[in-house]
């Protein structure tokens, strides 16, 4: 277990009296791709936002690349590697896509305010740096040509592809996905699943929750099956599509 | 193709080279006319302000109410400074600059917990807690009585004492900080305050660390109204406290939202559009209303606040930016094509 990218030991959190998370633990090794299923309110999203720093756990730990990562903010956590998107897009919608992009490569840079108000030649190198990462990550993905359109008047699909590029073009060491396939007609989530394997392909590490279970059956690695806060199941596609306490989850006790 | 861009580019060239020649020139077409000189440099003042606003309100989406205190601090720091303690005016115009950064710095930690509404009125607070300082604190300010003889700033030993000098030196103020403004707009820091602006979730989820970002262009504005406010207190040489209330704060605030806070250049054409209303106001009003007071002018401006923020939300620059575009609309995407030519070919050459 040691050799894992991330480590989730025994995380738990409770609001109030509501167990949301209870005693969830699993790893990601590096290029895997790992899904995190379960029926609405089986706590996928409280778990998610506990890996990205959104909100503190209660119990447990995150391990990231061997150090303990609880408590820390999404902004350290991407200068660590890891990065995100969201279930509803959270796009810059006024800014360009390759803007957009560009603030994906934040990281990557260092310069702050005095290097950039006097437009020292750090800022200037960075500048031509970040723009030409940001276009070849949009190239990669295919969206070159909409790169000076304002991301905000772009299809829903294609924004969702701007929001992974934005994410993936420092190179994280981890992306969490937030439900990648939500709001997607089938051949925009045809492309996006492209798009994922081609970037698996490149080492890319993926978290990712999702609904549509046609595409995390393709696409997953590994499936984590929550269940009124429990992980009830963990394992590849076909013994998750078999595993009995799946079925009744999903489609009741009389099932089985 | 190439050719549209290439004349888009040439326009804004020559547009900047015009506006340079007004600008160096204006003193010469006037005659040296010193009432519309000292306008001219009150514009100025105004304008270095409002850029400073510019980067707080419409690239970070900060909101402040009480800019006028940063300007008071800069005043009385110069103020003080030159005449109490006797240093040198550009001395003291710097120790006001660190100042007022670091009380924006102090009062930003609390306050940019807060968001839109809160946030505005807690600026606001700020801005009423600062007036009362420089009413109070009468050892220092003078009080509401004033401070009077502010030696004038020295440039190699010769004191500014007429306005043509003065206004030079407040146009080369203008334009450096409009100049840094932009500078920041197009890089990392710009980039993630406009992010910030757009999804502060985003913004955190990709490295920027909002928090600091915030403080740090609150701080920067401070200091831009800081600087404003030393030349002011070196200019008029008599300064009381009724300049840096609350109500000079919502002026600053209407001059940006006129000018539009989407442009570092709103700054500067907001400022010259109020000051010169207002001059106008000052003329036309008494011959119209002959008992008005003086408070026609907040109601003016409020109105011209209310309409703008309905009719022109991006205010003036905002307009004047999405015409050319549409003006330039092939223009436009031939950038789109150039550039990406550029940056592959810079890539893979």
């Amino acid at each position: 277990m040691s050799a894992m990218l991330l480590e989730v030991e025994r995380l738990s959190k409770s609001f109030g009296g509501v167990q949301a998370v209870q005693d969830v633990s699993f790893g990601v090794a590096k290029g895997e791709m790992v899904a995190v299923i379960g029926p609405n309110g089986a706590g996928k999203t409280t778990l998610f936002n506990m890996i990205s720093g959104v909100i503190p756990p209660t119990g447990g730990s995150v391990r990231f690349q061997g150090g303990v990562i609880n408590g820390k903010k999404p902004h350290e956590l991407a200068m660590l590697g890891m990065t995100r998107t969201f279930q509803n897009l959270q796009l810059f919608s006024d800014m360009t896509v390759l803007e957009n992009v560009m603030v994906g490569f934040h990281t990557r840079l260092t310069g702050g305010i005095f290097s950039a108000g006097f437009r020292l030649p750090l800022a200037r190198r960075e500048e031509k740096q970040a723009q030409e990462q940001a276009f070849s990550c949009l190239e990669q993905i295919g969206l070159a040509h909409l790169a000076w359109e304002r991301a905000g008047t772009l299809p829903y699909g294609t924004q969702r592809l701007v929001e992974i590029a934005r994410a993936a073009v420092s190179r994280p060491s981890l992306i969490l996905l937030d439900e990648p396939m939500a709001g997607l007609n089938p051949q925009e989530s045809k492309q996006l699943v492209d798009v994922l394997l081609a970037m698996r392909e490149q080492g890319f590490t993926f978290l990712f929750v999702e609904h549509d279970m046609e595409t995390v059956m393709a696409i997953a690695d590994r499936i984590v099956v929550l269940d009124y806060g429990k992980k009830i199941a963990e394992g590849a596609p076909e013994e998750i599509a078999r595993h009995p306490d799946v079925i009744k989850a999903y489609l009741g006790e009389e099932a089985v | 193709m190439e050719q549209d861009q290439r004349m888009a580019d040439g326009w804004k060239r020559w547009l900047l080279l015009a506006g340079a020649a007004v600008w160096l020139g204006l003193p010469w077409l006037v005659f040296g006319n010193n009432y519309v000189l000292s306008t001219l440099i009150l514009i100025g003042l105004y304008a270095l302000v409002g850029t400073g606003m510019t980067l707080l309100m419409g690239y970070a989406g900060q909101i402040s109410l009480g800019q006028a205190a940063f300007y008071g601090i800069g005043a009385y720091a110069s103020a003080y400074l030159t005449a109490h303690a006797g240093w040198p005016a550009w001395l003291a115009l710097a120790a006001g600059a660190v100042l007022a950064a670091l009380v924006a710095l102090v009062v930003g930690i609390p306050v940019f917990r807060l968001r839109e509404h809160y946030l505005a009125l807690a600026t606001l607070g700020f801005g009423v807690i600062m007036f009362t300082f420089f009413k109070e604190w009468k050892g220092i300010t003078g009080g509401l009585n004033g401070f009077f003889g502010i030696p004038p700033i020295r440039i190699a030993g010769v004191p500014l004492q007429s306005d043509l000098p003065f206004y030079y030196l407040v146009s080369l103020f203008v334009l450096a900080g409009v100049w840094f403004a932009r500078n920041i707009v197009r890089s990392r820091v710009g980039r993630a305050l406009r992010a910030i602006h757009g999804s502060e979730v985003a913004a955190n989820s990709l490295g920027v660390n909002i928090t600091k970002y915030k403080l740090q262009i609150f701080m920067l504005s401070a200091v831009y109204a800081s600087i404003a406010g030393s030349l002011y207190a070196h200019y008029v040489t008599f300064i009381n406290p009724d300049l840096f209330g609350i109500v000079p704060s919502i002026y600053f605030l209407i001059m940006v939202v006129i000018g539009g806070a989407g442009s570092v250049w709103g700054g500067l054409i907001g400022a010259a559009v109020y000051v010169c209303l207002g001059e106008w106001l000052k003329a036309v009003v008494p011959l119209l209303l002959p008992d008005a007071g003086g408070e026609f002018e907040i109601v003016f401006f409020g109105l011209l606040l209310v309409i703008m923020l309905i009719y022109m939300p991006n205010g003036l620059t905002g307009v004047a930016l999405k015409g050319w575009r549409r003006f330039w609309k092939t223009g436009w995407r031939r950038q789109v094509d150039s550039h990406k030519a550029r940056s592959i070919g810079g890539e893979r050459g």
